[in-house]
């Protein structure tokens, strides 16, 4: 689906990347630990959205080195002026929902998005 | 291992500032940087940053400075990190997931989840570790690049 889509799906507003609304999004990965973001990221990062209730800057830092297609912020949260510059700079769309993590993944699943991985080893 | 330091292609070093967490993540999005703008492969850049980011965050949280040191030889590439700080009581706990010293703070960060030492492990081909209390640490990793061309490959 296209991050317009997540965008209509989620009442998502745009925070930055306006232009970049016919991206490709297949997959998604939800965490509010950077920590499981950096150990279990995986797969297509350009694919992939990261739905995260973390707002400041080390959040794109470590979405840059997935190359994530894009970020959505839920619970309403917004982000700092300076994770909002380092998105701009690093060319991360930003969105933001006023839904709770667990039903932006929920109605995401249900239009098709795919978990970008499914589970882990030993876990 | 002296015989491929010799082949040193590049090497440079960047200063991290302990307790600094509005730039955390800045020297490993350079690093990532310079490995991409050398035609690196995705998969080896992306272990690299990975592992360069784990160790980044590791100084700010735990020590007072540091430095994060890239080298790139023909056949691997090197990371050396160094920092003055408290030092790690018990190298062997600290490497186990799930153990973690992290402040409040740290968590609020969305880390100090106890995983970042198992992760420079898991995303790396060697892993030296060493520590002394009330000093400082002194990571080093390494990455091998298999026969993959990059700009530095040519003799």
């Amino acid at each position: 689906m296209t991050l317009k889509e997540i965008k209509d799906i989620l009442s998502a507003e745009v925070i930055s990347g306006d232009h970049d609304l016919e991206k490709e999004i297949k997959y998604g990965f939800a965490a509010d630990l950077l920590s499981d973001v950096l150990a279990l990221g995986r797969g297509s990062g350009v694919l992939t959205l990261l739905i995260t209730g973390i707002t400041h800057p080390q959040v794109i830092y470590a979405s840059n080195i997935f190359d994530l297609g894009a970020i959505i912020f839920v619970r309403g949260k917004r982000p700092a002026e300076a994770t909002l510059q380092l998105a701009i700079e690093n060319q991360i769309p930003l969105l933001a929902t006023p839904y709770i993590m667990f039903e932006t993944c929920g109605l995401l699943y249900q239009h098709g998005l795919k978990p970008s991985i499914m589970r882990v080893k030993n876990g | 291992m002296a015989e491929a330091e010799e082949r040193l292609r590049f090497n440079e070093m960047f200063h991290i500032e302990g307790g600094n967490f509005i730039n955390a993540g800045a020297i490993s999005s350079r690093v990532k940087k310079i490995l991409k703008e050398a035609g690196f492969p995705g998969k080896i850049i992306r272990r690299t940053s990975i592992a360069a980011f784990e160790a980044e965050m590791n100084v700010i949280c735990y020590a007072n400075h540091g430095n994060l040191s890239l080298l790139i030889t023909p056949s691997f590439l090197k990371v050396v990190v160094k920092d003055e700080g408290i030092g790690i009581p018990d190298v062997n706990l600290a490497m186990s997931e799930g153990y973690s010293t992290a402040s409040e703070k740290i968590r609020e960060l969305g880390f100090g989840a106890g995983m970042g030492l198992a992760n420079i492990k898991k995303n790396t081909d060697e892993m030296i570790l060493t520590s002394k209390l009330g000093e400082g640490t002194h990571l080093e990793f390494i990455i091998y690049l298999d026969g993959q061309e990059t700009q530095f490959s040519s003799e």
